[in-house]
This record gives structure tokens, sequence and C-alpha cells, in this order.
């Protein structure tokens, strides 16, 4: 695979967009400005070459069906803010870092390893049935973003989440 | 495999997986070319299909998470990340 070359000015937009994005949703993103850029154009870098924006520090199958829970921002942003300050890439990060308090330390692997993943499908099928048992016959499904864990009740998942602004493929059924 | 290899001092078999884009891989390469250290590195994200997976069960076989900077000093020891100190200590600075 040749490297793709990102340009500044993409990174300046993706960059502002990203910001805004944050700050709407109540987040925070990392205070050193180069290395956010750095992030920022491995994601661009990603959607170039994968179709998607998959996570620069993890390493993409190419096939979106695997890679949902590691599009940006990923699964595991809020279970790793909450407990390391940081998001595993530490582009996004808590308040305290944010604002310089504290440095950020290496964020472990949140991540289930390659032998250990199983399909998304599976894991949407395994939620439904464990829901299904305890609260069967509400009159519509319950979903949940995988990235926020916002929850609504309809027909449909939303096409965008309100909240993290995720788009509808990272919804799963929850009851 | 593509490796690279980056001219320095020798402190035994120093070997780098890495991905292109990452930020902990990219300040982890940094911070063996300030130690002066010399060491060979690859992008796992820019090799092909079975070059990959082959790339992959080498890391898995130090780092069992699959993660990214994993650094393998002599075939034996391993370092997840871009761990500093013990970076620095592995090499005796
Ligand atoms: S939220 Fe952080 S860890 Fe998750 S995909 Fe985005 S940059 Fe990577």
């Amino acid at each position: 695979m040749s490297p793709v070359e990102i340009s500044e000015g993409d990174i300046d937009r993706a960059y502002a967009s990203l910001k805004k994005d944050a700050a709407e949703g109540g987040y925070r993103i990392t205070p050193d400005t180069e290395f956010a850029r750095n992030l920022i154009r491995g994601l661009l870098k990603n959607e170039v070459r994968y179709g998607y924006r998959a996570c620069p520090c993890r390493l993409a199958s190419g096939k979106k069906d695997e890679d949902l829970d590691i599009v940006c921002p990923c699964d595991y942003r809020d279970a790793d803010i909450e407990d390391h300050g940081a998001c595993y890439c530490a582009l996004y990060v808590n308040e305290e870092i944010a604002e310089g308090r504290r440095k950020v330390s290496p964020v472990p692997e949140r991540r289930p390893p390659r032998s250990q993943r199983g399909t998304p499908g599976a894991r949407a099928v395994q939620t439904v049935s464990a829901g299904a048992t305890v609260l069967g016959g509400l009159p519509l499904p319950v979903w949940r973003c995988r990235v926020c864990g916002y929850l609504c009740a309809r027909e449909q998942p939303p096409g965008i989440c309100p909240v993290c602004k995720a788009k509808k493929d990272r919804f799963e059924r929850f009851i | 495999m593509v490796l690279e290899h980056v001219d320095g001092k020798n402190r035994g078999t120093v070997m780098l997986y890495a991905l292109s884009t990452c930020g902990w891989c990219a300040k982890t390469k940094d911070l063996l070319r300030e130690l002066g250290i010399a060491f060979d590195y690859t992008y796992v994200d820019l090799l092909d299909g079975e070059e990959q997976n082959k790339a992959m069960d080498q890391v898995e076989k130090f780092n069992p998470s699959g993660s990214f900077p994993t650094l393998v000093i002599d075939n034996r020891k391993s370092i997840v990340g871009f761990r500093e100190r013990e970076i620095r200590e592995a090499f005796g600075t």
C-alpha cells in the first residue's frame, strides 16, 4: 500500500470541525496541537485508504463492518476517558488533561484482540436475546448508541446520534 | 516484511512494530532516535495481506492484545505503548 499524502489545509478544516463537535458534545481535545494534527492526518489518511475514519492508533482491517467499533470516535472512547483521562490515541481527553493540570499516560488497549473479536452482528444478536427475555412485549425496540450510550425507543435508530453525532450504523438493538 | 533500519549504537536486536498513523508510535520512534539506538521498524498498516498477518502473529507473540507500538528487544523483552521511562531504562539511559 503506498502512503497517502494529506494537505495541511485538509487538516485545518478537519481539526476545526472536530473541535466544534467535541465542544458541542461536552468532549475535550488534547491541548497538544501538533499531536492532535498528526492524529487527524492519520484519520484523514484512513478515510482515503479505507473509506472511513478508522482509529489512527489501531490496525484497521479495511472491512467496515469489522471495524465499526474503531471508527472515530470509537466505542471505547468514553470508558477510556473515564478510566485513564484520555481515549486510546489521546485525541480526546478529560478536563484535567485539557487544561494542562495532568499529563497523559499510556492507555491500555480495551478492544479485544483479533482472536476474540467476534462479528458486530453476533454481538448485537446477543444483546437482543438477553434483553428480550427480560423485557419482551415492548411496543418499540430500544436502540443504543455504541459510542455514547444514548438510548431511544423507535422503529429504527436515528440517522445521526443527537448526542455524539455517530452515524446510524453505530447503533445496536439494546432491548 | 519491509524493515526500515535506523543507524545508531548497537544495543542488541531492537524491533519496533508501529503504525504509520499512530501518534504514540511516532513518539516511540523519536525517542529511540534521541537515544541514538540502532533499530529496525515496520509500519504494519502499510504491509499487504499475508505480510501483515505474519507481522501481527509476531506482535501478538510478545503482546497478546496486538496493539501498537510494540517494541521487542532481543526477541525476548517487549514494551507495549509509549512508556518513556521503561524504554529509557531498557537501554540504560
Ligand atoms: S476516539 Fe480516540 S481512540 Fe477512539 S478512534 Fe478516535 S482517536 Fe482513536
